[in-house]
């Protein structure tokens, strides 16, 4: 349970969301258009956030599937901003040794022709540390 | 008039078309765009979290040396100015944030956030003004139905970018009026594309992109404009269909200004 108590202190300070905002309206839910690819959904990043349960949400793919749209950060009634909680369990996880994500020679695989720099910057900057 | 300009590393190679019109048509517009020499890439998303300090200073580089020439900076990819700006909000009103950049940066004059952000469009808006466009334009587009691909990274978060309303933006749709096409409003246009999921889940780029395409195709647009490569990349090729054409909004602005 500390433990559980120290990861959600560091997700809090990280992300500098204020989680006891949330009204629990699902309004960022509604229109996450990562919804249908998430486990958890942003309203439930909130909420496990708030009662310590990182562990779920860091073993979670839910965490690699934001597109940081900022669409919940925008219509949240609050102010709550849920995508810095993803982010910050995101950045827990990858952030330890061998937990990336994306690694670097897994990526010519993934390429096409047309593809921008700008989605592999992106990708790694999500996925790797 | 003279600014700063960050081009961005998209913008040398995949998106050279982006910035190619956009350089010839501030020229015809008397705008002159001097590039940062020393610019690094900016990372391409904006680092949420308030103890990513390393991830933030080739924006804050950038800022710093855009107020060190006395001028405004210009970007001209969404992404960029999204990660530019929001960085550029961090600066100004988070304290420790500051502190630890400008603790690393060692600048001379530490950077605390004195440079005005100006994505091209802003630009073209409020500093040239849509009226001396319409006025410039030799070719109208007259009859082009187009479509405004707005996506979220210019427009959000609203409080922060302070570009246009972030629910019902119309910079876009006045800047289509100016080159004398007629803009086509459906609900998708400040929806996300997928964005950087493309490269490990093509599946759910597809389902963004298409939903996109489809509700701008419904509504009678026969083209869509961009601002951000990466949303050219996913509509082109994960929107799955290709009687709409999907192009950079300097391309367009180039065709009616007659220096394509
Ligand atoms: S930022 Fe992420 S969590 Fe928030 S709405 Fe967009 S995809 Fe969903
Ligand atoms: S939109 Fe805001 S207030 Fe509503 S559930 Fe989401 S985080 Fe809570």
């Amino acid at each position: 349970m500390s433990h559980g108590n120290n990861a959600a202190e560091q997700v809090l300070r990280s992300s500098g969301v204020d989680v006891r905002k949330c009204m629990r309206c699902g309004k960022c839910t509604a229109t996450c258009p990562a919804f249908d690819e998430m486990e958890y959904h942003p309203h439930q990043f909130v909420y496990m956030v708030e009662k310590g349960e990182i562990d779920k949400l860091a073993a979670s793919p839910s965490i690699y599937k934001c597109l940081s749209c900022f669409a919940c950060v925008e219509r949240c009634p609050r102010g709550v901003e849920p995508a810095k909680l993803v982010e910050a369990v995101r950045l827990a996880v990858i952030r330890k040794q061998g937990m990336n994500h994306l690694a670097t020679d897994a990526i010519p695989a993934l390429l096409d022709e047309e593809m921008p720099q700008q989605a592999l910057v992106s990708a790694l900057r999500k996925y790797s540390k | 008039m003279k600014f700063s300009y960050y081009p961005g590393c998209t913008l040398k190679t995949k998106g050279k078309d982006l910035d190619r019109y956009g350089r010839l048509c501030a020229e015809a517009l008397g705008v002159t765009l001097a590039e940062l020499p020393d610019w690094q890439c900016c990372g391409a998303v904006y680092p949420m979290a308030k103890d990513e300090i390393a991830t933030k200073l080739s924006a804050v580089r950038a800022l710093a040396s855009s107020r060190d020439e006395g001028t405004e900076l210009v970007t001209l990819c969404s992404a960029c100015h999204n990660v530019i700006k929001q960085v550029n909000h961090d600066m100004q009103t988070d304290a420790d944030i500051a502190l630890r950049v400008n603790n690393y940066l060692g600048l001379d004059t530490p950077y605390t956030g004195e440079t005005t952000v100006l994505h091209y469009l802003e630009v073209l808006r409020d500093r040239v003004g849509f009226d001396a466009i319409k006025a410039a334009v030799k070719n109208p587009l007259t009859g082009r139905k187009i479509g405004a691909y707005y996506g979220c990274l210019l427009l959000r978060p609203g409080k922060v970018m302070r570009f246009d309303d972030p629910e019902n933006p119309t910079i876009l749709e006045d800047f289509i009026r100016a080159i004398g096409a007629e803009p086509v409003i459906y609900a998708m246009r400040n929806e996300c594309c997928g964005g950087y999921i493309a490269v490990e889940d093509k599946g759910a780029a597809v389902k963004r992109s298409s939903a996109v395409l489809d509700n701008a195709a419904a509504k009678g647009a026969d083209t869509l404009v961009t601002a951000c490569p990466l949303c050219l990349y996913n509509l082109k090729k994960n929107g799955g269909r290709d009687d709409v054409a999907v192009v950079y909004f300097t391309e367009l602005l180039a065709e009616a200004l007659g220096v394509k």
